[in-house]
């Protein structure tokens, strides 16, 4: 039977489709014919869009009220798999309500999800993903062993959005079930943190700070050679896990993969938890004061150097520009 | 930078308004013989924090593919996983705030190891239950979420907390797995937790900020790494963490089918293993004082300056 028809869980804020979302629909409409978003709250300002990039339908699960995504809509899309009107394959984002969504459809549907995709390839009937392992020197191809709903968690940046004219989106409903006690979380306030300049995700260009900064206080070294670069300020795991900079700012495995067009590694030795964040940017340069750290290997300009010295000067340097 | 107490929050003893027995639908005796059975019936109850945690190989050593099962070489000693060491963090402040209860840790391995969970237990938490079994080789996340789930079931939380993800298989979704099995609501990426009078306040990481959740309890929580100091054991947790009670149960004790998970029950297979495209080193130079204007002349060559 293959897989004919895709679901995507899609994400948007104010009324405007998330880049993720558009980058599955970017893939999935190469692989089947039939292509449908899965929101919540009202779809028909998301239709236009959708439909640009590919999307058939968009399908509502309906108001969150105070809930959160997840339980809602895995509880609507295996509905629709119980009656028969369900996809075949469903992609989610690896993102905070992506991986709510493909857990709890997963546990309802008793189908495993292959993670961390990065990459969607075709074998005959069946659908398979591609994951880096060991810090993206190796990739790993997964496949589905049952006819079951085959559920992928993709990561951010994996595939390209690519605009195809197509008109709006039709507009439909899928109807969840009852949530019994998952239901239970409810958010209560919304909190943006105080943030300057290009989201992380999508600066051209980003300056990461590792332990090799020495101490918390040092990091607005980073902040400030950010700025003048217009770049976004960004942070390896150990960085984050000290608890110098918000989880947020972390990119590689377990943050955000970034693909600017310059990436600027400054004490970051380069674990292999790390590298497959910022492995995809265009250009590298790493300062370090180990010779043998593994990001040089990766780097376009590597400098075996103090970063409390080269930074200073270089953050002189552009402000004299 | 963040506690785990929301300013402006009071935190009490937690005092459910059920008793600990039908809520769960379990009767003491199926719990004895595991480590949970340290609950009197019928009283109010102490706050129980259940944290999942995952004996991993030492991220640190290179990892590697066992040629023949195609998944991560595990026969080498096993540690904590650093990143549930701050769940464990969280609930043994939690148990602190709330004056009464314990920290109790779930986890599953094939081969009846506890390295990991010692070092968990010389962190304050009371006592373990290690679903330990031959046919887990090869689990899944989803398998591993039905493991956790039943061994959870029978301690009987107010809070079960996890880590994001594991350092190994990265896979996170076993947090929200084993809520949906266990008809739990699940809050992901907390970095604050506070419970007062039977409900959770969490603030859960966005994209842009964070959300403040509120969740009833029992819920399921998955800890942001680095959101709490994980405490050093001390050498007293240490000596006391050798006799802390791990109860160690077998899938036929948890009434789990064998064939349903390991590699019998895997609903997933590699296809392929193939060296990714190597990306091309570039010049590395060693700074003599002038290493910035390199840095200059190569932004200015790509005019993003």
């Amino acid at each position: 039977m293959g897989f004919s028809k895709i679901w995507i869980y899609g994400e948007a804020k104010d009324g405007v489709v998330a880049t993720t979302t558009l980058e599955l629909l970017a893939k999935a409409r190469a692989l089947a014919d039939t292509v449908e978003v899965v929101v919540h709250g009202d779809a028909s300002p998301l239709a236009p869009d959708l439909g640009v990039h590919g999307a058939s339908s968009v399908l509502s699960v309906g108001d969150l009220g105070e809930g959160l995504p997840g339980p809602r809509v895995a509880s609507a899309i295996a509905a629709a798999v119980s009656t028969g009107s369900g996809p075949d394959v469903v992609l989610c984002g690896t993102t905070y309500d992506g991986r709510d969504v493909a857990g709890r459809l997963s546990a309802k549907l008793d189908a495993p999800v292959i993670t961390n995709v990065v990459d969607l390839v075709v074998d005959g009937d069946r659908l398979l993903g591609v994951e880096p392992v060991f810090g993206g020197n190796t990739d790993v191809t997964t496949g589905f062993t049952g006819d079951g709903t085959a559920i992928f968690l993709v990561r951010p940046k994996s595939f390209a959005v690519e605009e195809t004219g197509g008109a709006p989106a039709t507009v439909g409903a899928i109807e969840a079930g009852d949530l019994g006690n998952t239901a239970g979380a409810v958010v209560k306030n919304r909190f943006v943190e105080e943030s300057f300049g290009p989201k992380l995700d999508e600066a051209s260009i980003v300056v990461s700070g590792g332990r090799g900064i020495g101490d918390a206080d040092r990091y607005e070294m980073i902040e400030t050679l950010a700025a003048l670069l217009k770049g976004a300020p960004g942070a390896s795991r150990a960085v984050v896990d000290s608890g110098w900079v918000p989880y947020s700012y972390q990119v590689g495995q377990t943050g955000k993969v970034v693909k600017p067009t310059v990436y600027l590694a400054c004490g970051i030795s380069g674990a292999t938890q790390h590298l497959v964040g910022m492995k995809g940017s265009q250009n590298i340069i790493a300062i370090n004061k180990d010779e043998e750290a593994p990001i040089f290997g990766v780097a376009d300009l590597g400098i075996v150097g103090d970063v409390h010295k080269v930074l200073p000067k270089l953050i002189e340097a552009l402000q004299a520009r | 930078m963040w506690g785990v107490v929301p300013p402006g929050l009071s935190l009490s003893t937690i005092r459910p308004p059920y008793s600990c027995i039908d809520r769960w639908g379990n009767v003491p005796k199926i719990r004895s013989g595991l480590a949970c059975s340290s609950l009197s019936a019928g009283t109010l109850s102490p706050m129980i924090v259940v944290v999942c945690v995952k004996q991993i190989p030492d991220p640190a050593d290179p990892g590697a593919l066992d040629p023949e099962t195609r998944t991560l070489k595990r026969d080498v000693k096993l540690i904590l996983d650093e990143s549930d060491s701050y769940g464990v963090e969280m609930g043994l402040q939690l148990v602190d705030a709330a004056g009464e209860g314990e920290v109790r840790l779930v986890s599953m391995v094939p081969n009846s190891e506890v390295s990991g969970l010692r070092t968990a237990l010389a962190m304050g938490a009371e006592n373990a239950v290690l679903v330990s079994d031959e046919a887990l080789a090869g689990s899944d996340a989803l398998a591993t979420a039905k493991v956790l789930a039943a061994a959870i079931r029978r301690c009987e939380p107010d809070l079960i907390l996890t880590g994001t993800e594991s350092s190994d298989g990265y896979t996170g979704t076993v947090p929200v797995q084993v809520a949906e099995l266990m008809d739990l609501p699940s809050v992901t990426f907390a970095k604050e937790i506070a419970v007062a009078d039977g409900v959770a306040t969490v603030r859960r990481q966005t994209e842009d900020g964070y959300d403040e959740i509120e969740c009833s309890l029992p819920a399921v929580v998955s800890v942001t790494a680095g959101v709490v100091e994980p405490r050093y054991p001390s050498f007293k947790g240490i000596m006391a963490a050798k006799n802390k009670p791990v109860d160690e149960v077998d899938l036929a004790g948890l009434g789990i089918d064998p064939s349903t998970v390991g590699w019998a029950g895997a609903g997933q297979e590699i296809t392929d293993i193939a060296e990714a495209p190597a990306r091309e080193a570039g010049d590395v130079i060693v700074d003599e004082g002038d290493a910035h204007e390199r840095i200059m002349e190569f932004l200015d060559d790509l005019k993003v300056l």
